[in-house]
């Protein structure tokens, strides 16, 4: 095992070397992405918070980036490589970049590692997430509202405590402006596969639901609603505004911009701490689309308000009460929802037809 | 659980289009094979003739000229592998494995700048009369123009087999090269025609998709399609009009299980998705030897 | 007028030669490429095809090169028996996937109890599962006269679906939060298939090796290296050899399977870590190729198994310092591949340029 130590001991050398390098010149910061940024997605959102830190710092910044990494050993590498070539912070923007997150960074101590929507931290690997339930939940009052079949779709991608929480969101905000809302949701078993989602969403509106909300990346599902006509669809992960001001009449856009740049700030100056930041849109993580003038005037005014109450704080989007699909008690009158919960939520609440698959 | 939430009507007017940029690859990959060549590159044709499509339909402002513009992409692209296997005699899964990496590649390149754009509409023909009869009309007539293509295409294709001297010649050619040859026919130039014009076809695929579909541009939007076009030749048996009952098939698995799930029906998703290509090695078996095409995927060379 | 003429013995200059004028072709066409993109193409090409061997950070990058290559050569090994008897295995990809669901089920079973025989029972299973997996199309071409070409493509998908499943179903981690995939092999110490981590070494990298020198071996000397080259090359001169031809099938196909099956395992419990839906990133694929670009040989596979890992990893690197896109290295490869596969016609035919004789 000799060379496993000498190996280790090079490794924190270079790691401390290119560090004292940068410093002197450059913030270096990489970026790991699971999917090409063509992707119009997830990918090119996180590629427009890097893009926004360029811009911010100028010179003082060098950013690298390495697109459609799969999840694993080529994960590891290339944050390794990163590391080696004097990156000072590495976001790496994918569940399933956790693990390998956590190993690169015990062997570079003095480089900060950020992982997107993963649970394990360490003294220099930060966790970061959006609450894009609270996007949901401004959704489900503009649908519950503007549904006349009182059939809302629901394009789930894998079954995981992220789309369910949406889900549960969306319902309970559609419920309370319209008791007899009611949720399909069917699960595409992908995060992209645009022929697929187009599918999807043909299948919901021939079933008779006349508003669309999606949680897969493709503006597929906008194409299929305003080819049937008078189906109300939402932007997902960026504004798709060019299918609005209908079908398309908001959106949840993941905003990466604000974090990347407080969290390059807190490096140049010293002061990054490790966490778990879980943002939403209070500060800029989760936008929300302009919505559009096909929404009537009271309904846009509420649903501003809404948003507006998830933004200052003053109200929160799983607030009691609220029973679980059995009937059992989840949250008391008042209670709000604990983020452990939230984190590993896989039920549905009380209203919401059909199992989760497992 | 409520089953009679879907309608049978909507549900096999929607299959038509679902089915399409398979059906327009597939048909395409089925002259190939018949011709004796295997290109396993249907989806790099695809996604570049998805990109070329997006391009010139978004500098024309005309889906038609996007689409011809797929075609003329997927052809060249095709070209290029039946340079490849045709004269430079290389192996061709190998040759089309890695048409596919190339084509992905290069659609991604040149599919910069072009990320959240529309593509210019292209409406459906309700086809006067025809559209409004009842049950019927809106299954068959109500369509965009390539639902019909397709159609179309696929009859041409049956045609042009079974019934001309040029089918016949291309049959020949896949069947037994060295026969053909002895015969006089031109075994590579037939086969390049075949090869270019499975890509031209795999083209208009895969513009389907960015043109009408979704209607973006994204990287790798085809997700796969190519390779269900490749399942679904053989489902069909290298017939043309299998290939109609295949692409639904396959087509219609995803778009009952979506309606199964909507009607709140529990089922296995993936069992389900894996059920076509179970049946296609049932159907295999069941068509047992000798149907494939006597000189798929061999290499040719005229020993004088 | 420009003719072919085939040669009576492949050309032992051109089967060297051959490889080097491609990767030469590659980088000048590919230089063209970058400088068209607006990068340097000197630094570009250098950095691509040098910087793993050569820069500052090289010890870190050749242990990479293994761990990149070695589930490409192992499959690629296995494929090349089936290859040049004309058995079509092109359903690699999911062999592997089965040899990592089954190995890792034994895994995910014992856990946590710590044994030294789990991992070897994995192995075992693993390379069974992959086995399995090819027998498919194997009996069916032996009872039935199917494609095997065909069915083993069909598998891969299936193969894929039952992935999906167990990683969202059966093997998903009871710990995880919710999300999909099972538990981390490489931290369960009984099943990991790391031998040392940092050196690049876990069993997968020492099997590969094994495989190559096992497969040189056989072609050369062993009776069952004779009758798969024969049976490719001649397949009537072979039944006359007294090769059973259906035997040949089945082995050639198992022999491949049980590989990719191990390779797969070998991947789920170091490298990769966990069964998850996006396991599989086309390794099986890419062995086809590798198994083509190495000529069949199992030297030429190690050496094309190297060099595909060097432009993956040179690849990361030029996307990482350079800003070159990702597309612009899949094209690269996807060039690299054209230009090997085309100039290979210079091996076995000679070029004759004038009238027809």
């Amino acid at each position: 095992m000799t060379i496993k130590s000498i190996l280790a001991a090079a490794i924190v050398a270079a790691g401390a070397a290119t560090g004292a390098y940068a410093d002197a010149h450059q913030t270096k910061v990489g970026f790991v992405y699971v999917g090409p940024i063509g992707d119009g997605g997830w990918t090119y959102e996180h590629d427009k918070g890097r893009l926004a830190v360029e811009a911010e710092f100028g010179d003082a910044v060098e950013t690298v980036y390495v697109e459609s990494v799969p999840e694993g050993p080529d994960a590891e590498r290339v944050m390794t490589q990163m590391a080696l070539q004097g990156a000072d912070l590495i976001f790496t923007t994918s569940f399933g970049y956790m693990d390998p997150t956590i190993n690169v960074a015990a062997k570079f101590p003095d480089v900060k590692f950020e992982h997107a929507t993963g649970f394990k931290q360490a003294e220099n690997v930060a966790t970061y997430s959006a609450r894009f339930y609270e996007g949901r939940a401004v959704q489900g009052h503009i649908a519950g509202n503007m549904t006349e079949s009182n059939i809302i779709g629901y394009i789930g991608s894998f079954p995981i405590p992220e789309v369910i929480r949406g889900i549960n969101s969306a319902y309970l905000h559609a419920r309370e402006v319209n008791p007899d809302v009611e949720f399909k949701i069917v699960w595409a078993y992908t995060w992209f596969d645009p022929a697929k989602e187009a599918e999807a969403a043909t299948v919901l509106i021939e079933q008779g639901a006349d508003v669309i909300l999606q949680h897969t990346d493709s503006t597929a599902p906008q194409a299929a609603a305003q080819a049937a006509g008078n189906v109300v669809t939402f932007g997902q992960a960026s504004d798709m505004a060019e299918f609005g001001p209908f079908p398309r009449v908001s959106s949840i856009i993941d905003d990466w911009a604000p974090y990347y740049i407080a969290r390059t700030k807190a490096v140049m100056d010293g002061t990054w701490t490790s966490g778990n930041t879980w943002d939403g849109i209070g500060a800029g993580m989760v936008g929300i689309g302009e919505i559009s003038d096909a929404v009537p005037a009271d309904v846009k005014a509420s649903a501003e308000a809404l948003r507006d109450s998830l933004s200052d704080g003053s109200y929160h989007a799983f607030t009691g009460p609220v029973n679980k699909q059995d009937g059992s008690v989840w949250l008391a009158d008042g209670e709000t929802a604990d983020d452990g919960t939230l984190a590993g939520m896989n039920f549905y609440v009380e209203g919401i037809t059909g199992d989760i698959p497992q | 659980m409520d089953l009679s939430s879907i309608n049978p009507i909507l549900l096999l007017a929607s299959l038509m289009v679902a089915a399409t940029p398979i059906l327009l690859a597939a048909i395409g990959e089925l002259v190939v094979e018949r011709a004796g060549v295997l290109n396993l590159g249907v989806e790099g044709m695809m996604i570049t003739g998805a990109v070329c499509g997006f391009v010139v339909a978004v500098g024309t402002g005309s889906p038609w000229l996007g689409f011809g513009g797929a075609a003329i992409g997927g052809a060249l692209l095709a070209l290029l592998f039946g340079i490849l296997t045709q004269y430079l005699l290389s192996n061709q899964v190998a040759t089309g494995l890695a048409l596919t990496l190339f084509g992905l590649g290069l659609s991604a390149l040149i599919g910069q700048g072009y990320i959240g754009i529309k593509a210019p509409s292209f409406p459906d023909w309700h086809i006067p009369l025809l559209g409004d009869i009842p049950v019927i009309g809106p299954i068959v007539f109500q369509h965009d123009p390539m639902v019909y293509v397709g159609l179309i295409l696929v009859a041409a294709i049956w045609w042009f087999l079974n019934k001309t001297q040029g089918g016949l010649v291309l049959r020949a050619v896949g069947e037994n090269h060295d026969a053909a040859h002895a015969l006089g026919y031109k075994v590579i130039r037939v086969r390049l025609l075949a090869i270019m014009f499975g890509g031209a076809c795999a083209g208009l695929g895969g513009a389907y998709l960015s043109l009408v579909r979704v209607p973006q541009w994204t990287e790798g939007m085809t997700a796969g399609a190519g390779w269900i076009a490749l399942a679904i030749v053989v489902f069909a048996g290298w017939k043309p009009w299998r290939l109609l009952l295949g692409a639904y098939l396959f087509g219609g698995v995803t778009v009952l299980q979506l309606n199964l799930q909507a009607a709140g029906l529990a089922i296995p998703v993936e069992y389900l998705s894996m059920s076509p290509y179970i049946a296609t090695i049932v159907v295999l078996v069941i068509m047992s030897s000798g149907r494939a095409p006597g000189s798929l995927s061999r290499i040719f060379h005229a020993s004088r | 007028m420009i003719i072919l003429e085939k040669r009576a013995n492949p050309s032992q200059v051109w089967a060297f030669a051959t490889p080097v004028l491609a990767v030469v072709l590659t980088m000048i066409v590919g230089g063209i490429l970058f400088a068209a993109l607006g990068k340097n193409p000197f630094v570009t090409i250098r950095t691509i095809f040098l910087d793993p061997l050569f820069s500052e950070f090289a010890w870190f990058y050749r242990p990479q090169l293994m761990i990149k290559g070695a589930p490409l050569v192992l499959i690629a090994i296995g494929l090349s028996f089936g290859f040049r008897a004309g058995v079509w295995n092109i359903g690699a990809e999911g062999q592997y996937i089965m040899g990592a669901i089954f190995g890792a089920a034994v895994g995910l079973a014992l856990y946590p109890m710590e044994l030294r025989l789990i991992f070897p029972a994995m192995v075992i299973t693993g390379a069974f599962g992959g086995f399995l997996w090819a027998m498919i199309p194997g009996l069916l071409r032996v009872k039935f006269g199917t494609n095997e070409i065909l069915v083993s493509l069909m598998l891969v998908y299936v193969a894929e679906q039952l992935l999906a499943s167990m990683a969202l179903g059966a093997m998903r981690n009871p710990d995880g939060m919710g999300f999909p995939g099972s538990r981390n092999l490489a931290q369960y110490a009984s099943a990991t298939s790391w031998i040392n981590e940092s050196a690049g070494m876990h069993w997968g990298v020492v099997t590969a090796f094994i495989a190559v020198i096992f497969a040189y071996v056989t072609l050369a000397r062993h009776m069952f290296g004779f009758q798969v080259r024969l049976a490719g090359q001649s397949p009537r001169a072979a039944a006359f050899a007294g090769v059973n031809p259906q035997r040949l099938v089945l082995i050639c196909l198992g022999v491949s399977g049980a590989l990719a099956g191990m390779a797969g395992l070998f991947e789920v419990a170091g490298p990769a870590g966990q069964i998850s839906i996006d396991f599989n990133v086309g390794y099986g694929f890419t062995a086809i190729i590798v198994a083509f670009l190495g000529r069949l040989h199992p030297v030429g596979i190690l050496l094309a198994g190297g060099l595909m890992a060097l432009t993956y990893i040179g690849g990361e690197i030029a996307q990482s310092n350079l800003g070159l896109p990702g597309a612009a290295i899949q094209l690269l490869q996807g060039m690299l591949l054209f230009f090997l596969l085309a100039v290979d016609v210079l091996t076995n035919y000679r070029i004759r340029i004038g009238g027809t004789a």
